[in-house]
């Protein structure tokens, strides 16, 4: 716990910073047999910034949700959402009735921040959407307008009260949903992984407000996020959860670094692999897929989101595709990847890729004839799962080719061992942590092992051990001679896979750059 | 797959009078004026209605472009309706034209106009209602001056925002069950395919609105407490004149369909 110089505090936002006490807490959700979290013992200073790390699934968004005072394990007759022991206190009473108290009283003890954008924003026009905290607080019509410009303020919004929900980014989104949480003077901050599904300078900016913040403010705070390092500067602590357990490191920030050490292969030995690139670019073979001239055009849109593309997608080389959030990366990936038809040029498959295919243009092949050719993996696991256990998942595919079943079964079983699904393959898809769900869309895809993949941000949201695993399986992948394409914002996985890289801005490519010289 | 236009938000010249009226006014009206129409199908009352707010138009700030694309849809609905009636409906009266089975009598001619007449004057206050309303006033006024509880208000206006994020989670189902092979063999599978596609939808819209909740709760939804308003919403004066105003088209349109013989008690 580090000493911090007492900040200068605007008069408009002020919080009472409050004090965590856990002993012996946890939590089982009703619909679970195993606990999410058991005997955490935790205790977090007024004002203190806390990091907390772990693997996927060990409880750190339920630890969010119950210092947010959001589970409520019911009392007689009345179920509650999850059951509970040990007792979690702000300031010392339970946390749930914490929340109760702070909304009759008009100011929140806490102030959640989620991952997810889309699902935050509350309203229509921004203002609106500040308010409604302020509104549920029961906070005096007169001072809701006030509170609301203050924590417009705080966050440094570019727009103002009438302005569209609908028409901001995600990054702003982020911002708005700050401010909502700021205009409650909330004594403590709760960041589940709030840059998750930002582009980087969305994330960049949005930490940068979030530093700000919580210097004005003086409040605390307890940051849940994969990405650990550029946030490092701004914390006092860190706590790392252990699936099913409790606390098991507490220290300083340089306990991260360690963490992250002795949990994944360093990402350094990841990136260690220059002699690849000099291999790979020496093929000089037919291009698996040619593509000249093309332009997208998405459903409903008068403009093009990306045009002009010309690129030779090689056999055992990977390309990554980038640029900010709107370039029209993931409109040209679903051209590469036969799903949708080009509204200008060309996409056409090498003979080769083609093979018994009526035609060499990729969007009209029969989609059974699209899953031995090209794999696709979208950026939300869930949109492509379609089977109620893994291993009916990883079947799909090879049953939609008319495998034998001994075949199917073989590439199944092989695929969950390699993805390290094999305990799981009897549970439901969607029921998976979002590293699990990862892999196994990955795994969807391979199992009809098809010659060129393309993937729409791979990594994203990923901790760093799927990161590590997923960089390992392209890799692989490529050396076995298949062709990748991946959609990315990840400078990291860029550096580790890239044999190309085509940078998009505005929908049109920019000066193509090898991947040798971008790294140096 | 295209957002019903019907939805789209507010649109218009919002300063003409009827247009910035109360959203609970503009309610008001549309159920004054379709309760009067729903007790009777003739065309004189329908007709009357109907020339009565064509009157009021002008000042409900839509121009001719903005009303056709909000609503078509009501005049998609009531010409075929009149139509239909006019070929098939009960035949009384003179035969104007003879087609088989197929007749227009005078009696199935004015039956298939005043249905006709009557969807659209029934239509039209609701059109320049949704056209001419924010969601959130709407919402404001229902909870406020009609004092429907605010809890369920507010829900249903955050739901609304969520639907229109529906079409796009759509698409991109679809172009994945496409890049898992499916969706290339007979109706039977095809149909199978699209059921899991809607459950598929249906998991993740269940999913985001879990969320929305949760981030709602945390920032005091739902809490149980009192709540303030950071948009009072109250019916001004003119609002009451315009509700008046409303009551009195409707009480026009049936005496004249009185006076004229052809007002019958629906439900007779």
């Amino acid at each position: 716990m580090s000493e911090r110089p007492m900040p200068d505090r605007p008069a408009v936002i002020l919080s009472r910073p409050v004090a965590v006490r856990a002993r012996g807490w946890g939590w089982r959700h009703s619909t679970r047999r195993a606990w999410a979290l058991r005997g955490v013992d935790l205790d977090v200073a007024p004002g203190e910034r806390v990091l907390l790390l772990g693997p996927s699934g060990a409880g750190k968004s339920t630890l969010l949700a119950g210092l947010a005072g959001l589970l409520d394990p019911g009392t007689g007759a009345d179920d509650g959402t999850g059951d509970e022991e040990g007792e979690l206190l702000l300031d010392g009473v339970p946390a749930r009735r914490a929340r109760l108290e702070a909304v009759a009283a008009g100011t929140a003890r806490t102030g959640l921040l989620l991952q997810d954008p889309l699902a935050q924003t509350v309203l229509a026009r921004c203002g609106d959407d500040v308010a409604f905290g302020l509104e549920n607080h029961a906070v005096a019509s007169g001072q809701i307008w006030p509170r609301v410009q203050a924590a417009l303020r705080g966050v440094a919004f570019p727009y103002g009260l009438q302005h569209p929900t609908g028409r901001l980014s995600g990054g702003e989104r982020q911002r708005l949903a700050l401010a909502g949480v700021l205009a409650l003077r909330p004594g403590l901050m709760l960041l589940d992984e709030p840059t998750a599904m930002l582009d980087p300078d969305g994330a960049s900016i949005l930490r940068d407000q979030v530093r700000r913040v919580l210097e004005a403010t003086g409040a605390g705070c307890v940051l849940v996020e994969h990405r650990v390092a550029p946030w490092l500067d701004q914390i006092d602590r860190v706590v790392v959860l252990e699936p099913g357990g409790g606390v098991i490191a507490d220290g300083p920030p340089s306990l991260a670094r360690d963490h992250a050490r002795r949990r994944v292969a360093p990402h350094d030995s990841v990136h260690d692999h220059g002699g690849r690139w000099g291999a790979a670019r020496a093929g000089g073979q037919e291009a698996l897929l040619a593509v000249r001239g093309v332009a997208v055009r998405r459903a409903g849109l008068e403009r093009a989101a990306v045009q002009d593309v010309d690129l030779d997608l090689q056999a055992g080389r990977a390309l990554c595709v980038v640029g900010p959030n709107g370039a029209g990366k993931s409109s040209l990936a679903l051209a590469l990847a036969g799903l949708v038809a080009p509204s200008a040029g060309t996409v056409t498959a090498s003979a080769g890729l083609t093979g018994t295919a009526r035609t060499r243009h990729p969007h009209r092949w029969r989609p059974r004839e699209l899953v031995t050719r090209i794999g696709t993996v979208f950026q939300e696991p869930q949109h492509q799962f379609v089977a109620r256990t893994c291993a009916d998942e990883l079947a799909v595919g090879p049953r939609r080719i008319g495998l034998p079943d001994a075949e199917v079964a073989a590439r199944t079983a092989e695929l969950l061992e390699r993805l390290r699904l094999a305990p799981l393959a009897r549970a439901n898809p969607f029921t998976l942590s979002g590293g699990e769900q990862r892999r196994l869309s990955v795994g969807t895809v391979l199992a009809t092992r098809p010659q060129l993949l393309v993937l729409d941000e791979p990594t994203f949201g990923q901790d760093a051990r799927t990161w590590a695993e997923l960089v390992a399986l392209l890799q692989e992948l490529v050396a076995e001679g298949a062709a990748v394409v991946a959609v990315t914002h990840d400078e990291a996985l860029v550096q580790a896979l890239a044999d190309d890289v085509l940078e998009l801005r505005d929908g049109l490519p920019q000066q193509p750059r090898p991947a040798q010289e971008r790294a140096g | 797959m295209s957002a019903p236009d019907l939805l789209g938000g507010p649109v218009g010249t919002l300063t003409a009078p009827i247009a910035r009226a109360h959203p609970v006014a503009k309610l008001a009206i549309s159920l004054v004026v379709s309760l009067a129409l729903l007790l009777t199908v003739d065309g004189v009352t329908a007709g009357v209605a109907l020339a009565l707010e064509l009157l009021a138009l002008p000042w409900c700030g839509l121009g001719p472009r903005a009303l056709a694309r909000r609503g078509w849809v009501i005049a998609a609905g009531a010409f075929p309706a009149g139509l239909v009636t006019a070929l098939y409906g009960v035949d009384a009266g003179r035969v104007l034209i003879g087609l088989g089975p197929v007749t227009i009598t005078e009696g199935s001619l004015a039956a298939g106009l005043s249905i006709t007449l009557r969807v659209l004057a029934i239509g039209l206050p609701g059109v320049v209602l949704l056209a001419t309303t924010d969601p959130t006033d709407l919402a404001d006024g229902l909870a406020q001056v009609l004092r429907l509880p605010a809890t369920f208000v507010l829900s249903a206006l955050a739901a609304m925002r969520l639907f229109g994020l529906l079409a796009t989670e759509w698409q991109a189902l679809t172009l994945a069950r496409r890049a898992r092979g499916l969706g290339d063999d007979g109706p039977l599978g095809r149909l199978r395919t699209l059921f899991g596609q809607v459950f598929a939808l249906l998991v993740l819209a269940l999913r985001r609105a879990t969320v929305l909740a949760t981030a709602m709760e945390a920032r005091g939804f739902g809490a149980g407490g009192a709540r303030t308003w950071a948009r009072p919403s109250r019916l001004a004066r003119s609002d009451v004149l315009l509700i008046l105003g409303g009551v009195l088209l409707a009480v026009a349109a049936t005496t004249a369909g009185v006076l004229a013989g052809t007002w019958r008690l629906l439900l007779h």
